[in-house]
């Protein structure tokens, strides 16, 4: 219902676009029963290998700490998947910076960058998990002040050099030297869900911009990115990259794709939901989620191809990363899912944009 | 965007974080009159409110209040513990917040499962009139199910309240901003809408809200 004009519409043609996957080491099952934690995680690995084969620019994986997930440790699994990959991008999706401490996060992804020759991101955020608060001894109710001072160090970390700092959560540096130092650039978003203050802060920080849209309708991120736009023009900070992070699931057909994430989306929203705050989920929910207004992108390559075509240009976004697959679903499908999205998906996306543009 | 009503209560709304903005935003297009403020200086949130929330004007908190007729509480629940019941003294105060351990981490005053989380807030907040309503909704649901007056798709949002007066004020304000408007009853009542409730989450037409409700009821 709001409409939005924007002063630098130009910005939005800046960025190249890029493609990636993301991943919450979603606990894998093989004919109907949950696979170990340990080979959840050797499956996310080969799904990374996989990534860089079909094309992809970026891999991510999201910090969890749940038997749905079982992924604390993303930044080895990146560094892994960087050993055996050349060209691919990887990088946190996100990394809960909240509960977690600004140095040991720069060194961490410092050191991925060195591994992968440069190829490290980072994505600053809070998910929409809340189990490492409780696990690391945070108070949840300091979620706010503890994201607001720990992004404010890790951008002071940012800009190279001997660090002076001072705060409430965490103990003060002094001239402080924090190795190791990058060698080449590290692009570093803040995930947002629907905080505007954490649009502010990334505009503030001159991070970018990732969109984190898993339910409703796409275009109402709209507000945030003409935000984000006005924000940088306002801090003196050049224009950087908005991204969308959804998830989704590509297969041969509509009616495939729709069939296998239902029965893994049914459940693990169920379970999440009292937690999460997602609404028990009805086939007629998903539907809508799944057809052109919704978050899901969801079908055959040609079908989740148009949904990206749509919403990147309305959001002013040029990059998208599908969260591939939900706890539950076989490697063998997310695979496939994978190969899909990028041999078919991308490439038809690129097409539909050009044709656009033009 | 509809002008201002000037002939409509003013509204302020305490909070501008996910929640705020949306209902700002919504009460503008309905021709309210609208000030919104965060904890601190309205210049913090200024771009944000002209970006996000078009018409409503960002000021210190207490000169939101002092002007309003209806103040909205667009914060989360652990920082109602921060905020001067005297700044709401007379005001009727729309009650959004929820107490919800698993999503914000528990609150030892509001771990109790005899009285609603309104009821707590309205002995709080002793001078004013309390009404709940809008916690049931997600804020981006807000934001995507706001409908004209008979539209098939508009959905309903629950209204409970012990003051009568107070509880007419925001239906009407309700109704305005693009939902079905239904009494529930009293403040004690309005537990029906807490997170888990029969509706909370779920946007419904006030035929399916009505029957949800009944159904836990009977």
């Amino acid at each position: 219902m709001t409409t939005t004009t924007s002063g630098v519409r130009g910005a939005r043609e800046q960025s190249p676009l890029s493609f990636g996957l993301d991943t919450f080491g979603d606990l894998n099952h093989e004919n109907g029963e949950p696979v170990p934690h340990a080979q959840t995680i050797r499956n996310v690995l080969e799904q990374g290998v996989l990534a860089e084969q079909v094309g992809l620019d970026f891999f991510g994986i999201g910090e969890h700490h749940t038997d749905d997930f079982p992924m604390p440790a993303a930044d080895v699994v990146l560094a892994a998947i960087a050993a055996r990959t050349s060209r691919i991008h990887v990088g946190s999706a996100v990394t809960v910076l909240g509960s977690d401490d600004p140095v040991r996060v720069f060194q961490r992804f410092s050191t991925l960058n060195a591994l992968s020759n440069g190829r490290a991101e980072v994505v600053l955020g809070r998910g929409s998990s809340i189990e490492s608060f409780p696990l690391f001894g945070y108070d949840l109710a300091d979620y706010e002040e503890l994201f607001e001072e720990k992004t404010e160090l890790f951008a002071e970390i940012m800009k190279g050099g001997r660090v002076t700092w001072s705060g409430k959560m965490r103990a003060a540096l002094r001239d402080q030297d924090i190795v190791p130092h990058l060698d080449a650039a590290m692009p570093v978003w803040i995930g947002v869900g629907g905080s505007p203050h954490s649009v502010i802060r990334a505009a503030r920080y001159g991070f970018n911009l990732m969109l984190a849209i898993i339910g409703g309708q796409p275009t109402r991120f709209e507000p945030f990115s003409e935000l984000f736009r006005q924000a940088q023009a306002r801090f003196g900070q050049s224009p950087r990259p908005i991204g969308v992070h959804s998830p989704g699931h590509v297969a041969e057909t509509d009616e495939q794709a729709q069939g296998e994430l239902w029965p893994a989306y049914r459940d693990i929203i169920t379970r999440l939901g009292p937690s999460r705050g997602f609404p028990m989920p009805t086939l007629a929910f998903y539907n809508r989620e799944v057809g052109p207004r919704g978050a899901l992108y969801v079908g055959s390559a040609e079908t989740v191809a148009q949904k990206i075509a749509q919403n990147l240009p309305i959001l002013g976004a040029s990059r998208f990363d599908l969260k591939h697959g939900m706890p539950g679903m076989s490697q063998g499908s997310l695979l496939r899912s994978i190969e899909l999205f990028g041999t078919r998906v991308v490439p038809r996306v690129r097409e539909l944009l050009a044709t656009k543009a033009a | 965007m509809n002008g201002v009503n000037e002939d409509l209560p003013q509204i302020a709304v305490l909070g501008a974080g996910h929640v705020g903005p949306i209902v700002a935003r919504l009460a503008a297009e309905a021709g309210y009159q609208v000030s919104i403020a965060a904890s601190g200086d309205p210049e913090e949130i200024a771009l944000t409110i002209q970006v996000l929330a078009p018409g409503a004007e960002p000021r210190w908190a207490a000169d939101a209040v002092a002007k309003a007729d209806i103040v909205v509480l667009a914060i989360p629940l652990h920082r109602f513990a921060q905020l001067e019941p005297n700044l709401l003294a007379s005001k009727v105060v729309v009650d959004m917040m929820n107490y919800w351990p698993e999503v914000n981490g528990s609150l030892a005053d509001f771990d109790r499962n005899d009285v609603g989380s309104s009821e707590l807030v309205a002995q709080r907040l002793a001078g004013s009139r309390v009404v709940k309503t809008l916690n049931h909704l997600g804020y981006h649901q807000i934001d995507e199910e706001a409908r004209h007056a008979g539209d098939r798709d508009r959905r309903a949002l629950g209204v409970a309240g012990d003051d009568p007066a107070a509880v007419a004020l925001v239906a009407e304000f309700v109704e305005r901003i693009g939902f079905d408007a239904v009494p529930v009853g009293r403040l004690s009542a309005g537990r029906l809408l807490e997170p888990d409730g029969p509706v909370f989450g779920r946007p419904m037409s006030r035929a399916d809200f009505e029957r949800s409700l009944a159904a836990v009821a009977a």
